[in-house]
C-alpha cells in the first residue's frame, strides 16, 4: 500500500489552503499573541492597560473570523473534509511548530515564572503586569503567572467552544454538552475562585474534585481549618463530592457527566483539542498501558493522600510547618512532642515570620516538660499548659490582646497585643489510629466489592493488577502503622506529595497533557494520567447506566468512529460485533455517534441488565444460526 | 489436516476466516491481490475526503491475522485447477486447498461504450481505483470538470468526494429522480434536490453514449443519449458493478453473471463455495436478489458458510432485508422492503419534513395494513425494533403510534416523531 499512502499524503492539494477569512482570523490571533509575546520578552510597552485590551481583543476576534471563514456557507454535518492532509491536524511542520511552543509555555509557567515577569514581593513586570489591570478589577489584587493563565485557558475554552458548537451545529447533544462546560470553566473554575480569594476566603473550585484536586485534602487543608466553618463546609462539600456526589452521577450518567460536561482539562481537550482529536493511539498496546499508568497514578494520588493526611495528623501537623507559611508575628502555637526535634519546627517557624514559639502541653500542667536547643531557634520560646490558657489561645488567634500564664513555679506572665495573632497546630480531632481503620476499610470495601460482585466482568490482567495493588498497599499501611515506622509508605508524606506535585501535577497534566496535542492528540492526560477519570471509569465500567448501543447489523467497519475516538477505544470492534460500547475510559463526548455515516452508534442511560452483550452474530441473519452461533 | 483456502480478503472472506478459526482448528489462507490486509472497501470515499488513512480502513490490526492462525498471501489468482484442488498464483506458485472458498467481490460494470478505454474513465471499487481518481481528479485545476455516470450508492459517494476539492460535478441519472429505481419519487426528489443544493450539476433521464478522448489518449468529453457534449477531464463510471469472475470464464466452474451457488453456498464443484458479491443463487431467496453486492450478504454469508464447514450444514437463509447509506448530509436507513412503487397488494406512506432534510416512507399491506418495510432519511432507527416488528407483521397504525420505541436519533435531538403521528393521523 506504500504508493497510495504516499500519493494520498503528499498530493496536498485537497482542501488545505485557508481562505482569505481564515488568513485574517489568523493574522488577528497572531498579532494578539505577538503583543503578549513583546511583553513577556520585557519590551517595555509604554505603561498602558491599552496593550492589554488590543491582545485581548486581537485574539478574541481573531478566533471568530478564523471560525467564520471556515464555516460559513457551509452546511450542518460533519466537516472533516481535509483533516488527514493538512499539516496543522496531521502531525505535519506547523504542529510541531505549536507543540513545542506550547510545550515551552508550560514549562515556563510551572518552573520559570520571573520570566513572565512575576515579581515576588514587587511590581510584576511583563506578561504578567498586563493582565494586573483585569486582575485589580476582579480580585482586588496585582496578577500572577496563575491568573494570566486562567485567563487564556478560560477565553480559549470559550472561543473553541464558540467554534466547536458552529462545527457541530446540526447536533443538539455536543451544542449543549459544551455550553456547560463552557459555563462551568467561566463561573465555577474562574469567576468564583477569583471572587473568593477577593474575599480572602480559601479560593476553591467546587468543581475540582478530589484526586484530580490532589491538593484538597493534604496541602491545604490547614487552609480550610482555619477557615472556620466556611472552610469547614468546603471541606465537607469535598468529601461529599468524591464519596457520595460523584458515584450517584457517575451510576446515572455514566462519567461523562464530568469528563466532557463540567471538568476544565476535558472542556479545554472538547474545545481548543477537538481539531486533534483522530491523534489519539487507538492500538491495543495503547490501551494496555493506558490501563497500567492511570491505575498506576491512583495508587500514587491514594497513597500520597493518605500518607500526607496520616502525617499531618499523626504529627498534628506542626510538622508541616514550612515557608510557605507566612506567619507575620502570630505566635505559633504547637502541641506534639513526637516526631522533627521541636527546635527544628521552632526554627522554621521562625524562618515563617512568627514572632513566639509556644509549646501547648493539652494533658498536663506543663511543669517538668523540657525540650533541647530551643534557645537556637531565634525567638522567645514557652511552655504553658492547656487548661490554664484555652480561653486565651482562642482570642489571640482572633487577634484580641490577651495575658498568657507560662508553666513553671512561679508563673509568669506573657501579654499578647491586640492585632498579634496566633496559629494553633496540633488540635486536630481525627486520630491517627481511626484514619488508618478508616482507609483500610473503606479499600476493602471497595476492593471487596469489584471482587466479588463484578468479578466476571474484570480481565484477567486487570484482576492481578487490582490484587497485587491491594496486598502491598494494605499490608504497607498496617505493617507502618502498628510498629509506628512513622512513614507509612517508605516516604514520607510531603515527599510524595512533592514527587506526585512535580510529575503528575506539571509534567504530565500540563506539558504533555496540553502541550502534546498536535502530536498525541487532545486526551494524552484525561486517558494515561487523570486519577479522577480512572475512579470515575472503574465506576463507569462496573456499576452505571451508561452505554454506547449499537445498532444491529447496521456498522459497515468504515473506522470513523475509532479515528475520531479522543480516548483511543475501538469503537469499531464493538460495532461490528453488535456489541454495546461499555469501556472505561469513554468520556462520553458523543463524536463517535456524530461521524458514524450509518447511524450505528447512540449514547445512552438505561438499565444494568444486557448493558454488556456480546453476541457475535448479528441481526438480519437467520434467527437459528444466531441461536448456534451464540450457543 | 484440512487446508481451508479463501481467495478475497474482503468482508465476505474474512468473516469466513474468522468464524472457521472459532469453530476450528483448521489450516486456514486467505489469497488476495489487491491489499495485503482487510480494509474496508465501504471507507474509501473518507481516504480521498481526508477524513480517513488506509490504515484507519483495516478493522483489524496487523498482528491480528498471525494470532488468529490466519496465513495470508498477497497475490492474484491467476486460475483454478479444480481436478487437482490448487490455485495457481500470478507468481507461479500453486497452493492445494481441501475446501475452497471464493470470494472475489465485484468490478467495475462497463457497458461497452465506445471510447471507454481512455484513460481518466474510472470506476470506484478498488483501491487501484482510487489511485486512478486521485491521479486524474487530484483537484481543480487538473480536473476542470467531471463526468459521472449513474446514479446509484456509489456514484453519490463520488459526487461527494469531488465536490470536497471544488471539482465541478456533472451528474448524468437515468431515472426522473436520483436512485428511483429504488426510492419512491418522492424521497428521489428529495435526496436529488440535497445533491443539486451542493451544487453538482444533475441531469436527470440522461445517459452517457459515447467517450472522447484528445491525442494523449485521455478523456476531453462525452456525448449524453440526447445528444448533449459535455467536456471532462474526468469520467466516473458508477452505473453498477458485477462479480468479478472474468477470470474464471471457460474453467468446469458454474457461472452465470455471478458464480452460481445453492442454498450452502456450493457451487457445481467439489468442496468449492462461492459467497459475498461474486455468488449468484441459483434460485433467489424469496424477493431477494439472486446476486446482493452489499457489505451485510458478504458478512451473512461468511457466517453461514462457515458452519458448513466447520460440520454443522447450514442453508443461507437471510433475515429481514436492511441497508443504510449517506447521501450528502442526509442519512439513510432501511428495514423490510420498500420498492419504488408499491407492489400490487400495498400502499405507500410518505412524511417529509418542510426542510427538506428528513422523510419517510412506508410500504404496508392495503387490505391488513401490515407493513413491508420502512425508509427513513434523516432519521435514525433501531435496527432490532424493526427487525421484530416486521417479523411479527406489525400493522402500520401500531408502528406510527410506537414510533418513539423504534428511534435511534441522539440525545436531546429533535425528532419530528410528533409531527409524523400528527401526519399520519390526518391522512
Ligand atoms: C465505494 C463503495 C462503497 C460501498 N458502500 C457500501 C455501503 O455503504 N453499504 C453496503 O452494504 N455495501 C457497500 N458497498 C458494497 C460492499 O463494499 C461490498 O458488497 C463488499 O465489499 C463485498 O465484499 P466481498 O468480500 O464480497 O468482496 P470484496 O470486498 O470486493 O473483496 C474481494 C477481494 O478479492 C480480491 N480478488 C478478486 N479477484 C481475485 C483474484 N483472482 N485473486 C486474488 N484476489 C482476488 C479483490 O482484490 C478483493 O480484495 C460499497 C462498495 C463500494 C465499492
Ligand atoms: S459504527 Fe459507524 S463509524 Fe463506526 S465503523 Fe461502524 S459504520 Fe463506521
Ligand atoms: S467512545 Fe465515543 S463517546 Fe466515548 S470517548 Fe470515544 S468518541 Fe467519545
Amino acid at each position: 500500500m506504500g504508493a497510495i499512502q504516499n500519493d494520498m499524503s503528499l498530493s496536498g492539494q485537497p482542501p488545505v489552503a485557508l481562505n482569505a477569512l481564515q488568513k485574517i482570523g489568523t493574522a488577528l490571533g497572531i498579532t494578539g499573541l505577538t503583543v503578549l509575546l513583546l511583553a513577556a520578552f520585557n519590551i517595555n510597552l509604554p505603561e498602558n492597560p491599552i496593550w492589554f485590551w488590543i491582545a485581548f481583543f486581537a485574539m478574541i476576534t481573531g478566533v471568530l473570523v478564523f471560525t467564520y471563514g471556515q464555516y460559513k456557507g457551509t452546511e450542518a454535518g460533519i466537516k472533516n473534509d481535509g483533516v488527514m492532509f493538512k499539516a496543522m491536524t496531521s502531525r505535519g511542520f506547523v504542529a510541531w511548530v505549536l507543540g513545542i511552543a506550547l510545550t515551552v509555555f508550560y514549562i515556563i509557567l510551572y518552573w520559570f515564572p520571573n520570566l513572565l515577569g512575576v515579581v515576588e514581593g514587587g511590581k510584576n513586570t511583563g506578561v504578567v503586569s498586563l493582565f494586573d489591570p483585569l486582575s485589580e478589577k476582579l480580585t482586588g489584587g496585582p496578577s500572577s503567572q496563575w491568573f494570566v493563565y486562567g485567563v487564556l485557558y478560560t477565553l480559549a475554552i470559550l472561543l473553541f467552544g464558540i467554534k466547536f458548537i458552529w462545527k457541530y451545529r446540526h447536533n443538539r447533544y455536543e451544542i449543549i454538552r459544551t455550553c456547560s462546560v463552557m459555563f462551568f470553566q467561566l463561573c465555577f473554575a474562574f469567576m468564583i475562585p477569583n471572587i473568593m480569594g477577593a474575599l480572602s476566603m480559601p479560593s476553591y473550585d467546587l468543581k475540582n474534585i478530589w484526586p484530580l484536586n490532589y491538593d484538597l485534602f493534604s496541602g491545604r487543608l490547614e487552609e480550610f481549618t482555619n477557615f472556620g466553618s466556611i472552610g469547614t463546609i468546603m471541606l465537607i462539600f469535598g468529601l461529599l463530592s468524591i464519596f457520595v456526589i460523584t458515584p450517584i452521577l457517575t451510576y446515572k450518567y455514566g462519567k461523562r457527566w464530568y469528563c466532557s460536561w463540567v471538568c476544565g482539562c476535558g472542556g479545554l481537550a472538547e474545545t481548543a483539542g477537538d481539531p486533534y482529536r483522530h491523534l489519539s493511539d487507538k492500538r491495543m498496546v495503547a490501551w494496555k498501558i493506558e490501563r497500567w499508568v492511570v491505575h498506576s497514578v491512583v495508587v500514587f494520588v491514594t497513597v500520597m493522600t493518605v500518607a500526607m493526611v496520616y502525617s499531618f495528623i499523626k504529627n498534628k501537623e506542626s510538622e508541616s510547618i514550612g515557608p510557605w507559611n507566612n506567619f507575620e508575628k502570630n505566635i505559633v502555637f504547637v502541641s506534639e512532642r513526637d516526631g522533627t526535634p521541636l527546635a527544628e519546627r521552632g526554627k522554621k517557624a521562625a524562618e515563617a515570620g512568627a514572632s513566639r514559639f509556644i509549646y501547648v502541653d493539652r494533658e498536663g500542667n506543663g511543669d517538668n516538660i523540657s525540650f533541647e536547643n530551643m534557645g537556637s531557634i531565634g525567638i522567645p520560646f514557652h511552655i504553658i499548659s492547656y487548661n490554664e490558657n484555652a480561653q486565651v489561645i482562642k482570642q489571640i488567634e482572633e487577634g484580641v490582646q490577651g495575658t498568657l500564664l507560662l508553666a513553671g513555679a512561679p508563673r509568669q506572665e506573657i501579654v499578647v497585643e491586640a492585632e498579634t495573632g496566633g496559629k494553633v497546630y496540633d488540635d486536630v480531632w481525627l486520630d491517627k489510629g481511626l484514619f488508618i481503620w478508616l482507609v483500610v476499610t473503606l479499600l476493602t470495601l471497595v476492593f471487596g466489592w469489584a471482587m466479588i460482585f463484578r468479578r466476571e466482568q474484570l480481565a484477567k490482567d486487570a484482576k492481578l493488577a487490582a490484587i497485587s495493588y491491594f496486598t502491598i498497599l494494605i499490608s504497607l499501611l498496617l505493617y507502618n502503622h502498628l510498629n509506628n515506622t512513622g512513614t507509612l509508605f517508605l516516604f514520607p508524606g510531603y515527599q510524595l506529595h512533592k514527587v506526585y506535585g512535580f510529575l503528575i501535577g506539571a509534567v504530565f497534566s500540563g506539558v504533555i497533557g496540553v502541550g502534546f496535542y498536535p502530536i498525541f492528540g487532545s486526551r494524552v492526560w484525561c486517558r494515561f494520567g487523570c486519577p479522577m477519570a480512572a475512579i470515575l471509569g472503574f465506576q463507569q465500567r462496573l456499576f452505571s447506566r451508561f452505554r454506547i448501543t449499537t445498532n444491529g447489523g447496521q456498522c459497515i467497519s468504515c473506522g470513523n468512529c475509532s479515528t475520531y475516538c479522543e480516548m483511543g477505544i475501538d469503537v469499531r470492534a464493538y460495532a461490528q460485533k453488535g456489541e454495546n460500547i461499555v469501556r472505561s475510559s469513554c468520556v462520553g463526548c458523543g463524536i463517535c455517534s456524530a461521524v458514524c455515516p450509518r447511524g450505528v452508534l447512540k449514547l445512552e442511560n438505561g438499565p444494568l441488565k444486557n448493558r454488556i452483550n456480546s453476541n457475535e452474530i448479528l441481526l438480519g441473519n437467520d434467527i437459528d444460526l444466531m441461536n448456534y452461533v451464540n450457543k | 489436516m484440512d487446508h481451508i483456502v479463501i481467495i478475497g480478503n474482503g468482508i465476505a472472506g474474512v468473516t469466513a476466516a474468522r468464524h472457521i478459526r472459532k469453530l476450528s482448528d483448521k489450516k486456514i489462507t486467505i489469497i488476495s491481490g489487491e491489499s495485503e490486509h482487510f480494509w474496508s472497501r465501504t471507507a474509501l470515499m473518507y481516504i480521498y475526503m481526508g477524513h480517513l488513512k488506509y490504515e484507519h480502513t483495516k478493522p483489524y490490526e496487523d498482528w491480528f491475522w498471525k494470532k488468529n492462525r490466519i496465513d495470508l498471501v498477497q497475490d492474484w489468482v491467476k486460475s483454478i485447477d479444480f481436478s487437482e484442488k490448487k490455485c495457481i498464483l500470478e507468481s507461479g506458485e500453486a497452493i492445494e486447498y481441501s475446501q475452497l472458498i471464493i470470494a472475489t467481490g465485484s468490478t467495475t460494470k462497463f457497458h461497452g461504450w465506445r471510447g471507454q478505454e481512455s484513460k481518466a474513465v474510472v470506476g470506484m471499487v478498488s483501491l487501484q481505483d482510487l489511485e486512478q481518481i486521485e491521479k486524474y481528479a487530484q483537484n481543480n485545476d487538473v480536473c476542470k470538470n467531471a463526468v459521472l455516470v449513474g446514479g446509484g450508492l456509489i456514484g453519490v459517494e463520488l459526487a461527494e468526494m469531488l465536490h470536497t476539492r471544488k471539482i465541478p460535478v456533472t451528474f448524468l441519472v437515468r431515472e426522473k429522480g436520483f436512485w428511483a429505481g429504488t426510492l419512491p419519487q418522492q424521497s428521489a426528489d428529495l435526496i436529488s434536490r440535497e445533491i443539486a443544493s451542493h451544487g453538482i450539476n444533475l441531469l436527470h433521464e440522461e445517459e452517457l453514449a459515447e467517450i472522447f478522448s484528445d491525442e494523449s489518449g485521455k478523456v476531453s468529453s462525452v456525448k449524453t443519449k440526447s445528444g448533449k457534449i459535455l467536456p471532462c477531464d474526468f469520467l466516473g463510471i458508477c452505473s453498477g458493478v458485477k462479480p468479478n469472475i472474468d477470470w474464471l470464464k471457460n474453467t468446469p466452474l458454474d457461472c452465470d453473471e455471478g458464480i452460481l451457488v445453492d442454498r450452502f453456498l456450493k457451487t457445481n464443484q467439489e468442496n468449492v463455495y462461492a459467497i459475498g458479491d461474486c455468488a449468484q443463487q441459483r434460485e433467489a431467496v424469496r424477493e431477494r436478489k439472486s446476486v446482493e453486492a452489499v457489505w451485510y450478504t458478504g458478512r451473512m454469508m461468511g457466517e453461514t458458510v462457515a458452519q458448513t464447514i466447520c460440520n454443522n450444514p447450514t442453508e443461507w437463509n437471510p433475515g429481514i432485508w436492511f441497508n443504510s447509506a449517506k447521501f450528502f448530509n442526509i442519512e439513510y436507513q432501511t428495514y423490510g422492503r420498500v420498492w419504488n412503487k408499491p407492489k400490487e397488494e400495498n400502499s405507500h406512506y410518505h412524511w417529509e419534513c418542510e426542510t427538506g432534510k428528513r422523510a419517510m416512507d412506508i410500504e404496508f399491506s392495503t387490505s391488513n395494513r401490515k407493513v413491508v418495510g420502512i425508509n427513513t432519511f434523516g432519521i435514525r432507527m433501531k435496527h432490532n425494533v424493526w427487525d421484530h416488528w416486521l417479523n411479527s407483521e406489525k400493522t402500520i397504525d401500531f408502528t406510527i403510534e410506537n414510533l418513539e420505541k423504534a428511534c435511534f436519533d441522539p440525545e436531546f435531538n429533535k425528532t419530528p416523531l410528533q409531527k409524523i403521528k400528527l401526519h399520519f393521523s390526518k391522512s
